[in-house]
Parts: C-alpha cells; sequence; structure tokens
C-alpha cells in the first residue's frame, strides 16, 4: 500500500502473519516429526510435538511392510502414481496445447461449434461422469491405461492455453507462413518455445490434480498391483490397530513429491492458479 | 489438430455424461442376472419419495448444503483476509505467502489422515489435549469425528485448511491489479484504513471475490475424498457427514445399483451446473475479453 508502514505497524503484521502461519504449519510439522518418532508417543497429547527419539524405522518399517504380494509394494504404488502423473501431464500438454491452437489460430469450418462444446463440456465435473465411466469401462478395470486415459483430454487445459494463444500478435507467426512453415512446423517451433509460461502453469496443475486423484481409483482398482498411492495411503490408515508412526512416514512419502515440485516451481504453481482465473 | 483432444472430451465426458442421463432411466445392477429394463422415472421418484432411499439422499443434501454454507463464506472470507495481509511490502512475505499455500499441495487423501490424528477422540489427541491445557484440566476428552453434532464442523475445518490457500492466491492476483494511485488518493483525502477497504478495496476486486465464492461453492458440492477416507477408516459419523457424492459412490460401488447412482449423479449434475451458470451471469460483465 501507498505509506511506509510505521515500526509498531510492521510488528503487528509480522505478529499477526505469524500467529496465522502456525495454524498452516503445526499440523505439517506434526506430520514430518510424528514420521520420525516411534508410534506410541504421537498420539500423545502436546509431547507429540517435542523432537524426542527421531530416527528413521517407521520408513523402513512402512517400506518392508510393503513388500509383499499380498500387502502390495510400495515402490509399485509410488511407480504407478508416477507413471500416471507422468503420462497425464505429458499427454495433456500435447493434445490440449494442440487443441487449443487449433481453435485459436487455424480456420476450419465448425470450429466455433467446437470451440463452444468445449467451454459446455468445461461445465461438467469429473465427479458427475465418474458412475457412467465406471459402468462403461467395466471390464477394464485394475488396468493402467483405464487410470490415465480418462484425464488426458481436458476441457479447461484447453481453454487456459487458448487464453494464452490468443494473446501472442499474429504477426509473429507470419513470418514462419512466409518462410513456408506449415501449422505443425510453426506450432511446434515458434508457438512452443514461447509459450513456456503457459506450459509450466497446466503441467503443474494438472501435476497437483493428478497426484492427489482419488475418487476413479476408489471405483476402477481392486488389484494392489496398479493401486496408486493415494487410494493405498487410505487402506494404510485404515489399518487395525493404526501404527501412527508408520502411517505419518506413509503420509510423508506421499507429499514430498509434490513438495520437491512445489518449491522448485513456485513461482509457476502461484501463476498458475492466479492466472487460470483471473482471466477465466 | 484439435481432434485428438475433441475426441478424448467427447469419449470420456460428453458420451458418459449422456449415458448417466440413460442410464438413470434403467434399473441397472451391476452384475446382476436380470437385463436391464426402462424404470422411467422411477428412479427419481424413490430418491426423494421412497423412505428406505429418500432418506440417506436428503440427508446427503442437506449435508452438502451445510458444508456449503459454512466453507463459502468462511473460507472466502478468510481467503481475503490472509490475501490483504500478503499484499503489502515486508521483508519474507515470499515465506508466509508460500507457508499459507502449502497445504494446497496436500493430497485430500493424507489431509484426512493428519486431521484424524489432530481430531483423535482419546484424551492425548492433539486439539483435545491442547484444550485441556488452556482450560486447566476443565475440559474433557472429545470425540470430534465421531460426534453427530461436530463430525459435519471436523470436515469444514479441515477443508478450509486445505483449501483456503488456492483462494488466497486468487485474492491477491486480484489485489495486485488495483493501481496503487487509488490508495494514495484516498490518503490524501484523509480516508481512514476501513474506508480505504470499503471504498478502494473491494470495489478493487469485486469480480474477483465473485468468482472465488462461486468457485467455492462448485468446489464445495463435489466434496468427496476427505469423507470417504475419514467414514472408511477413520471413525467419522457417516449419518453426518455423506455426501451427494459419497451416496452416488456408495451406490454404484457398494450396492452395485447404476440407475440408481446415475440418477443421483444427474441431480448432482444439475445443481453444480446451475451453480456455474450463475458464475458466468455474474462475472462475465466487466470482464469481457
Amino acid at each position: 500500500m501507498g505509506t511506509t508502514p510505521t515500526p509498531l505497524r510492521r510488528f503487528m503484521d509480522y505478529a499477526v502473519l505469524s500467529v496465522l502461519a502456525s495454524v498452516f504449519v503445526l499440523p505439517v510439522i506434526y506430520l514430518f516429526l510424528g514420521s520420525l518418532k516411534p508410534s506410541d508417543e504421537i498420539l500423545n497429547g502436546l509431547s507429540g510435538f517435542l523432537p524426542t527419539d527421531l530416527s528413521f524405522d517407521n520408513y523402513s518399517a512402512v517400506l518392508s511392510s510393503l513388500n509383499s504380494d499380498s500387502t502390495g509394494y510400495f515402490w509399485r504404488f509410488m511407480g504407478i502414481s508416477l507413471l500416471l502423473a507422468f503420462v497425464v501431464v505429458t499427454g495433456g500438454l500435447f493434445v490440449n496445447s494442440m487443441a487449443a491452437y487449433g481453435l485459436s489460430r487455424l480456420k476450419w469450418r465448425g470450429r466455433e461449434a467446437v470451440f463452444t462444446l468445449i467451454l459446455l463440456l468445461m461445465l461438467v465435473p469429473f465427479e458427475s461422469v465418474a458412475v457412467p465411466l465406471f459402468y462403461m469401462f467395466n471390464d477394464q478395470r485394475n488396468t493402467l491405461y483405464i487410470l490415465a486415459l480418462p484425464f488426458i483430454a481436458n476441457a479447461f487445459s484447453v481453454y487456459q492455453f487458448h487464453t494464452f494463444f490468443r494473446s501472442i500478435p499474429p504477426s509473429i507467426e507470419e513470418a514462419a507462413r512466409i518462410d513456408g512453415a506449415g501449422p505443425w512446423r510453426t506450432f511446434f517451433a515458434i508457438i512452443v518455445p514461447m509459450s513456456k509460461p503457459a506450459f509450466a502453469s497446466v503441467a503443474i496443475l494438472t501435476f497437483l490434480i493428478q497426484w492427489g486423484s482419488f475418487l476413479w481409483p476408489v471405483l476402477m482398482v481392486s488389484d494392489p498391483s496398479v493401486r496408486p498411492l493415494p487410494l493405498e495411503m487410505s487402506v494404510f490408515q485404515g489399518q487395525q490397530p493404526p501404527d501412527w508412526g508408520q502411517i505419518l512416514a506413509f503420509g510423508v512419502l506421499l507429499v514430498l513429491p509434490v513438495l520437491i515440485v512445489f518449491a522448485f516451481f513456485q513461482r509457476w504453481f502461484v501463476q498458475g492458479v492466479a492466472s487460470s482465473a483471473v482471466k477465466g | 489438430m484439435s481432434a485428438p483432444a475433441v475426441v478424448g472430451l467427447i469419449v470420456f465426458v460428453g458420451v458418459p455424461f449422456g449415458y448417466a442421463v440413460v442410464l438413470s432411466f434403467y434399473n441397472v445392477r451391476l452384475g446382476s442376472p436380470l437385463e436391464p429394463s426402462f424404470f422411467g422415472l422411477e428412479q427419481y421418484r424413490r430418491l426423494f419419495t421412497d423412505p428406505d432411499l429418500s432418506g440417506p439422499f436428503l440427508r446427503a443434501l442437506l449435508n452438502n448444503l451445510t458444508f456449503a454454507v459454512f466453507v463459502v463464506p468462511v473460507q472466502t472470507a478468510l481467503a481475503l483476509a490472509l490475501a490483504i495481509l500478503l499484499n503489502r511490502k515486508l521483508k519474507a512475505i515470499g515465506l508466509f505467502r508460500s507457508l499459507f499455500f502449502m497445504p494446497v499441495v496436500f493430497p485430500m487423501a493424507l489431509v484426512a489422515v493428519i486431521w484424524r490424528l489432530i481430531l483423535a477422540r482419546s484424551d492425548q489427541g492433539m486439539l483435545n489435549s491442547a484444550l485441556d491445557a488452556v482450560s486447566f484440566g476443565n475440559w474433557g476428552a472429545f470425540d470430534w469425528l465421531g460426534d453427530s453434532a461436530t463430525a459435519m464442523a471436523s470436515i469444514v475445518v479441515l477443508s478450509i485448511w486445505q483449501g483456503v490457500g488456492f483462494q488466497m492466491v486468487i485474492l491477491l492476483a486480484g489485489l495486485q491489479q488495483i493501481p496503487g494511485e487509488l490508495y494514495e488518493a484516498a490518503e490524501l483525502d484523509r480516508a481512514s484504513r476501513w474506508q480505504q477497504f470499503r471504498h478502494v478495496t473491494l470495489p478493487g476486486i469485486h469480480s474477483t471475490l465473485v468468482f472465488v465464492a462461486m468457485l467455492t461453492s462448485v468446489l464445495s458440492f463435489r466434496v468427496f475424498d476427505q469423507v470417504y477416507v475419514l467414514v472408511r477408516g477413520g471413525g467419522l459419523d457417516e449419518d453426518a457427514t455423506r455426501t451427494v457424492m459419497y451416496q452416488a459412490v456408495t451406490t454404484a460401488f457398494d450396492q452395485n445399483n447404476i440407475g440408481q447412482a446415475s440418477a443421483i449423479t444427474v441431480v448432482f449434475f444439475l445443481i453444480v451446473v446451475v451453480l456455474t451458470l450463475i458464475q458466468r451471469r455474474v462475472v462475465r460483465p466487466g470482464n469481457e475479453d
């Protein structure tokens, strides 16, 4: 804001922010600390925050308890989640950016109608098609490709790319066209390299949503050999009696990949969220 | 060039959506030897009038409404407060932004587990022992998730914790588009901070604010993951927290009743589409591109 704050105001700002931030951070600290503590010390009142007896025992216990055909393999769950995220993100970037380019820059019959269709499909939340999809592909349950395919084409991603491409001046492509480049060449050689922010934002938002994806695996997966991590997390935390140390260690392993991506690409995360909304 | 995405969207969104409507007119059961039979509007009639079915379904609708009535205003107001606090030049402001945004990257399946511990019913649960400490032992253990009076409130709290950073970032972007000169002019006119907020900030982010509120209400109708995880393994009161999506999934999946579940899906879609259309109607003016 316009004026320079007084030292007292500045102090108050920090104080209010710190109190609020602690509400957001304490559960996360509790998760990380707890994952390093013996199980019986976690559900132990406020001393759950004391950093005593720290060790990686819970992690090795998770990895060894999820290491057989009857319990499933931890690294397999992780691998499946990573593979699904990779396929959905890269496949989605290709397919949706191409679609948006075709809709924003190329002239063809029916273009307006297709764009309207995409805007309409954007209104349909995945939840409202989950049941019929589950029925349609019921004989494909427990296959990897059915876990990924429905999420590659994404109306909202098309829309985000479309908004970005329309802000690129047409004169930039004209030079390429004069040099004889076709639409594919123009797209991959000129448009894609200058649209890195859009690609990064869409990629990160897609990754975030896909990594936490839960409803579809609940419906489609019963076989542990194709189970993604969040679903296994819900199975693992339901064990009786709960072993809190191991459950929290599992939780850290589940969130670590996103936190790493978040730490490196924070700017794009935030920009992706903000631009999707303010422009939308 | 647009073909692959368009085909994908038609196969995985368009067709199943139409199929949901068709299935809702049939009596379809998964794994039943009987052929599906045409049922007309029977599934809908049952949803709203058959006591066995309409009880849980209407309860789910009511729970969704309760969730939205609390989450939408509280989360929006909190997001706005955070955005205003963060929209100033302070050292470490970037760190604070990251801290508030961090829960957004946590998968709901994990958020549910963390809060299962915080709200644990034993006197050693985090919240119970904190309350015990501040009340000098006058607060006994309370079963936050299992008690029907607080189960929904618990879901509301953990959902706001996870989601508020998302709205905050959107509002922050809106705040940063307000020209600084407006505040300088207000200052010259000796406007108080409250007056600046009322006459400069609020009008400046009006459309963003409406957008965020509507987005939150659409998202709040889609609540499913946290309820499912906690009901299945965390001692959450099922009746007090079942939502429309939870009802659709259990009907399709546990009872194999696809026709009934499709009817729930269609009702769910109609609610979401009405909310989305209101959003478009409200946000469009002044945001024309």
